[in-house]
């Protein structure tokens, strides 16, 4: 670890670092993994337009499709799909026969919008752990996929329009897909316009939106379904539909506490990162000698795995005491600022 | 239990009072009424106490999900909620529950009390293998206690009486004091037939709006009684068929804990229902409401007790006379009747407050000047009643008012955080403040409401941001966080290691502006006591 994040002396390159450097491995595109300001950025080819819609078309991005290898320095350097968004990787790195991970963020659960999780063993991995505590358990998603299906159909029937609060990069497009057009019309926050297009682009199929702004004057909102950002909830956007029912799309929906302060009418689980038993699983089936946990409950999944006998440990962020529990959701996410 | 949870589902999924009313009022019109009587129990935030000891549901949860303690304790600290961890937690096949709430509670929850200690796990164990996953969590918040939905008694009452075309002050007089959750207590509770009442049977209690008389215009102070208000324990007295009663407010029976109060009362005549206050009092002035405290658990009263904390019940309304419901007849009137009972029983009535070398009526500014005085007099401020005003249900607006002081402030510096529970869970929200002292900074105060959502959101942050120790779930926080906190009442104490206790701590606002180095000393605290304490903790 160095002040500006992980990095690899070998390679002579950071992943994911939040402060600018020359060279940047990056796993995906949500802002707290793809920082504003190195010279050279490295991702998976699905990544770069949408880095690009972060970071600005001027930044100079090289992908790399899935599976590919490239010898940076003396390491051999891979992405493999990691299923959290669309280009999302784990970083591979051979180093004279060592080979290390990084997952970045990942999931386990099926999601037709971005190839799943690739497993693959390692003699060091780099686990992220959002959700590392056994509490998080993930219902199937597709009873998930019902839940929203029938409370908008339930709205529907009294004549009350949904809104529905999700991630601008990634979960809006999995819920979209989930979603599919033949119960209303589905209409969109200007904020998920370009991640929704960069996954039309990418040949995901999604069905047809159109921006709440583009909607005729005096049009009736209440069959439809409105996607929006979280942090537009309790502003004046969401006034303008005077009859709505509100509900959160996000694993940390699986706490009531967290619904409750939002003042949500729903709240209904959908994470793109891996539950407690996928976090645990993965290890397993990774079998590295060693583990070293970032991004979320790192003390806790670490101590975890070493009860589990495990040669694992917290790989210490830099910048912040203790990890803002909140930021699937936090206002500040990727894209939801556009 | 499958139509109360899923009465219980739809009140939580929605922030709209009418929503919730209508699901209620939808619910008790089609519940069995066995079911329907245990519904306005826990909706009512009634629960069972000491059901079953945590620590052994805690024990079943753990072995039962094979966790260890230690993430068991994280676990629940990052919900802040132990039925929801658990909940969570722990795996069930069972696919669906069968039999209502009153079977449930009756069969399954309440033998957990009784149940031997070796078979509690397994008893745990029966029950969650027979319910099915949406009553699962209902299940497990009946066990430990609190429904907490966000629903007000009132509201309940409301959905009552709607559902069954009911006046709702009918409704919540029945639905007071000692209210057993049968279905024959159902039955007698929606009927419409007037019934006789109980004689243990106390009134609702009416309550006041707190107001500022310098920005609200609410008539003349002549129309007003203004008595002192003070802080104890509100209570009503009753004497019916020759027996005495006394309700708190919170509804519980507590005569055997005032048998000093209960030997005068016996002179009253019967059919007589006081509504008063008990407060601690000694020569002529209430004690801290610290020292009342100090009889508020006991279950037997040593004479010892009796003679260190005397108590008294200051009367401030009359609602039967004569065994005649009097709450419609103006106070003045009843005051008049209130005086002539009290004549026959030495208790103390709660006089007018007296405005020196008054000539003629009083006027706000003269009460104004007087309430800024309320500290010496061990008082909170001035309640101000209407003199023709009836005998409410709750809190209704425009006839009482309650006219409190401004509170006593100080700057203080947040020290430790601990992480909230229920609506607040996974933030940090639960403070301790401390002052400055020679020796750095010392604790002296916890509190834990007074900030906005945003504002909490913020000092959450912050505090992750700044932890610098962990003791368990607590976190200690550098020194930059400042607010002013409010607080109706400081006094010595030997029992807090600052030195100070303060009533009823609460954050005013968060003073951005200041630094650590700003905040105030226990020099400046001590200041305050001198100008304003009540006598030392006995």
């Amino acid at each position: 670890m160095r002040p500006a994040g992980l990095f690899c002396p070998q390679g002579d390159f950071y992943i994911d670092p939040w402060r600018p450097v020359t060279r940047a491995v990056i796993t995906h595109a949500h802002s707290d993994h793809a920082r504003w300001g190195s010279k050279q950025y490295l991702c998976a080819t699905d990544s770069v337009s949408l880095l690009r819609d972060r970071l600005g078309t001027d930044i100079a991005v090289t992908g790399l499709n899935y599976g590919e290898s490239i010898l940076v320095g003396s390491v051999r350097l891979s992405f493999h799909p990691a299923g959290h968004i669309l280009g999302s990787s784990q970083i591979r790195i051979e180093n004279a026969g060592h080979v290390s991970i990084v997952t970045g963020d990942y999931k386990r659960e099926p999601d037709t919008t971005c190839p799943g999780f690739e497993p693959l063993s390692a003699h060091c991995l780099v686990t992220e752990s959002t959700f590392g505590l056994p509490v998080f358990k993930w219902p199937d998603t597709t009873l998930t996929a019902q839940d929203i299906r029938s409370w908008w159909l339930d709205n529907q029937a009294l004549g009350v329009t949904s809104i529905l609060y999700g991630y601008a990069l990634g979960k809006s497009q999995r819920v979209l897909n989930m979603l599919q057009d033949d119960i209303g019309p589905i209409f969109i926050h200007g904020a998920l316009h370009k991640p929704i297009d960069a996954y039309r682009l990418a040949g995901v199929r999604l069905p047809e939106t159109k921006l709440v702004s583009q909607a005729p004057k005096d049009f009736d909102f209440s069959r439809a379904m409105i996607l929006a950002v979280p942090s537009a909830h309790g502003t004046s956007w969401i006034n303008r539909f005077r009859n709505r029912s509100t509900a959160m799309v996000s694993g940390w929906m699986q706490i009531r506490g967290n619904r409750r302060r939002r003042a949500m009418d729903r709240g209904f689980v959908l994470s793109d990162h891996a539950d407690w038993d996928s976090l645990i699983r993965t290890v397993r089936e990774v079998a590295p000698e060693e583990v070293w946990v970032t991004h979320g409950f790192a003390d806790i999944f670490s101590r975890h795995l070493r009860d589990l006998g495990w040669n694992a440990l917290p790989l210490k962020t830099e910048f912040i005491g203790e990890v803002n529990e909140d930021k699937e959701s936090a206002p500040t996410a990727a894209g939801e600022t556009e | 239990m499958k139509e109360f949870s899923s009465l219980y589902k739809a009140i939580d999924e929605t922030t709209k009072t009418n929503s919730k009313l209508a699901a209620m009022q939808a619910y008790f019109q089609t519940a069995c009424h066995d079911d329907a009587a245990w519904a306005i129990f826990f909706l009512s935030g009634e629960r069972f106490k000491r059901l079953i000891n945590t620590r052994v549901l805690r024990e079943w949860a753990m072995q039962s999900s094979q966790t260890s303690s230690w993430l068991f304790e994280e676990s629940y600290s990052w919900v802040g909620d132990l039925a929801e961890t658990v909940f969570l937690l722990v795996p069930s096949r069972a696919t669906t529950t069968e039999g209502g709430l009153a079977f449930w509670v009756k069969e399954r929850i309440e033998p957990l009390r009784t149940v031997a200690p070796d078979r509690v796990h397994d008893e745990l164990m029966t029950c969650w293998q027979s319910i099915g996953p949406s009553e699962r969590f209902l299940f497990l918040k009946l066990v430990t206690g609190g429904l907490r939905v966000g629903v007000s008694k009132r509201l309940v009452i409301r959905a009552i009486a709607n559902a069954f075309q009911l006046p709702t002050e009918l409704v919540a007089h029945r639905l007071t004091g000692t209210w057993l959750p049968t279905g024959e207590s159902f039955r007698a509770l929606i009927s419409n037939q007037i019934e006789s009442q109980l004689p243990s049977q106390p009134y609702p209690f009416c309550l006041a709006n707190p107001i500022d008389v310098e920005s609200h215009g609410i008539g003349e102070a002549n129309d007003f009684l203004a008595e002192w208000k003070w802080d104890g324990i509100r209570s009503q007295l009753i004497k019916r068929g020759d027996q005495l009663y006394v309700w708190t407010r919170g509804e519980e029976r507590v005569e055997d804990r005032y048998p000093d109060i209960c030997q005068i009362a016996r002179q009253l005549p019967d059919g007589t229902v006081l509504d008063g206050e008990i407060l601690a009092w000694r020569n002529d002035k209430p004690l801290p409401f610290t020292d009342l405290q100090k009889r508020l658990g006991r279950k037997t009263v040593s004479p010892k007790l009796m003679r260190d904390i005397p108590v008294v019940f200051m009367a401030y309304d009359l609602l039967e006379y004569r065994g005649r419901d009097i709450r419609s007849e103006p106070l003045s009137l009843r005051r008049k009747w209130l005086a002539e009972v009290l004549n026959q029983a030495e208790i103390r009535l709660s006089e007018p407050v007296a405005i020196p070398e008054q000539s003629d009526a009083p006027n706000w500014e003269q009460l104004a000047r007087l309430r800024e005085t309320s500290r010496s007099h061990g008082a909170e401020g001035l309640m101000l009643k209407k003199w023709d005003s009836p005998y409410q249900v709750g809190r209704v607006r425009g006839a009482w008012w309650k006219w409190k002081i401004e509170p006593l402030t100080i700057d203080a510096v947040l020290v430790y955080a601990q992480k909230g529970h229920g609506k607040r869970s996974s933030l940090f929200t639960d403070y301790t403040f401390a002052l400055w002292d020679r020796d750095g900074l010392v604790p002296f105060a916890k509190a834990y409401s007074g900030l906005s959502d945003s504002e909490i959101r913020e000092v959450d942050a912050i505090i992750k941001a700044n932890v610098k120790e962990k003791f368990g779930p607590v976190r200690g926080v550098a020194p930059i966080l400042v607010m002013e906190l409010a607080f109706e009442n400081i006094q010595l104490s030997s029992r807090h290691k600052s030195g100070f206790a303060v009533r009823f701590p609460r954050i005013l606002r968060w003073r951005k502006d200041k630094l650590a180095r700003d905040a105030n000393s226990l020099d400046d605290l001590r200041v305050l006591v001198q100008a304003h304490g009540m006598p030392s903790q006995s």
